[in-house]
């Protein structure tokens, strides 16, 4: 093990984790929105939108995250698309964890009793009101859990990126074993950081479900 | 107390698919009238009840509460405007309760009348308040539905439905899922709203309970009523052999 090597890297390493974060943030958010309105789309009573998020999510997992990236990145200058690298991670890999997040906010959604729709359907609240006030609340919960799971999912997933050069943290650790042919220290050095983040976002998912729990 | 109609229910039938599960029913219930529905599961008497309030629409037929259709067949924005309106004279009160399990019971109680007649805060708190005292859980007010008991539970979800100031009160099984020794303190709030003269529709597996409280029994069985009248009559001398011989099952426990 040649900590030398790691102790004159590892600030690049840094920087390059702070690549990962960012992408994980704003795949985070793309994701989430991708995952609401899928959720919508697969609930709603119109066939046309159920058909649109069901397809959404069977494209979507039915073909691998890295095909999808290269078919934003490499494939869409071809059809007027021009996007940096950076974006084109970020968006692809966005609507990618859209479609898993889709059935998680679907299945959390679902799982809470259709009594509760009753009851408030039976006092007089519209289909909107009654999901914002009864349903949303208990499903909101139910989803932190499983939301973190495809949060975790994301973070690692966006080592994907390298492959079109986003500067995170693959790409650092394979940059740097093209000059020093020492992969033991450089992937572990990488890992080591998606760990350190993985652990304090699972912390976060933690302690925002116990807040759930509480009442 | 009136004799006028009104809850009518004219030629109801519903159906899934090939399964005829209500068979032209016809029901006229009196303002202040106290109707039970018996009968065996799977007899239909829950699904005529859920098809009052469009819950569970019938397939075809005619609901009115007073003058107004309840199952009018409309486009569907002016329908959900139109249901979400009668609804809220047609308090529901069902088997599992129901209870909003993230609001305290005041907000519970609170939630529709402040979303749907624009109560300010301290009018839906009076109102709760209120409602409470009538069920008897007013130290309950800021409790959250997980630490009551089931009768508890059911009170609340009585003094929620009431807090809507409906016509017309529709009991789904509200005391089958109770423990035996807490069903006495529920039939106490439904017999009270008796003497206020709450017109009610009650399904329910309590014999004694109908025979007490209500004024006509309607006994239920594949989808039709068998045979309907004052509980005198339908308990002590059904003229139906399917009703003597449900009732001989439910009287003798």
């Amino acid at each position: 093990m040649d900590y030398e090597l790691i102790l004159r890297v590892y600030p690049f390493f840094i920087e390059a984790a702070w690549v990962t974060i960012q992408l994980s943030i704003l795949t985070a958010l793309l994701g989430l929105t991708c995952g609401a309105l899928g959720a919508a789309a697969r609930m709603s009573r119109l066939a046309v939108f159920r058909w649109i998020g069901a397809t959404y999510v069977s494209i979507i997992r039915g073909t691998p995250a890295l095909i999808q990236i290269f078919i934003l990145y490499f494939g869409g200058p071809q059809i007027g698309i021009q996007l940096d690298s950076f974006s084109a991670g970020t968006i692809a890999l966005g609507v990618n964890i859209g479609a898993y997040m889709t059935e998680t906010i679907r299945g959390a959604i679902q799982s809470v009793d259709r009594g509760q729709t009753e009851a408030a359907r039976t006092l007089g609240m519209g289909r909107w009101e009654t999901m914002r006030k009864v349903v949303l609340p208990q499903a909101a919960r139910m989803m932190i859990r499983p939301l973190g799971v495809n949060i975790n999912a994301l973070i690692k997933g966006t080592a994907l990126v390298a492959p079109i050069s986003v500067v995170e943290l693959t790409y650092t650790a394979q940059r740097f074993i093209g000059s020093t042919y020492k992969p033991f220290e450089m992937f572990l050095l990488s890992g080591l950081l998606y760990m350190i983040i993985i652990y304090a976002v699972g912390q976060v998912i933690n302690w925002l479900d116990r807040r759930a729990r509480i009442t | 107390m009136t004799n006028q109609a009104f809850v009518t229910i004219k030629n109801a039938a519903k159906s899934y698919g090939n399964l005829e599960v209500l068979k032209d029913i016809n029901l006229t219930v009196e303002r202040g009238q106290i109707v039970a529905i018996i009968g065996p599961s799977g007899s239909g008497k829950s699904t005529l009840l859920r098809a009052i309030n469009e819950l569970d629409p019938l397939t075809s037929g005619e609901v009115w509460l007073e003058d107004v259709q309840i199952n009018k067949k409309l486009p569907f924005r002016q329908y959900e405007a139109h249901v979400n309106q009668v609804r809220q004279d047609i308090g529901m009160v069902f088997q599992h309760f129901n209870l909003f399990p993230h609001l305290t019971v005041r907000g519970n109680i609170t939630l529709a009348p402040r979303m749907l007649k624009g109560l300010s805060e301290a009018d839906a708190n009076k109102l709760a308040e209120e409602q409470l005292a009538k069920v008897g859980l007013s130290e309950k007010i800021d409790e959250y539905p997980s630490r009551l008991s089931g009768g508890q539970k059911q009170r609340v979800a009585i003094a929620r439905a009431l807090a809507m100031k409906p016509k017309v009160m529709l009991f789904d099984e509200a005391t089958s899922a109770l423990d035996p020794e807490l069903v006495e303190e529920v039939n106490q709030v439904m017999k009270q709203l008796a003497e206020e003269h709450m017109t009610m529709i009650i399904v329910t597996h309590e014999m004694d309970f109908a025979a007490s409280v209500c004024d006509r029994v309607l006994f239920m069985d594949q989808g039709v009523v068998v045979e309907e009248g004052p509980p005198s009559v339908i308990f002590q001398n059904p003229k139906e052999e399917r009703t003597r011989n449900f009732l001989r099952k439910h009287l003798s426990r």
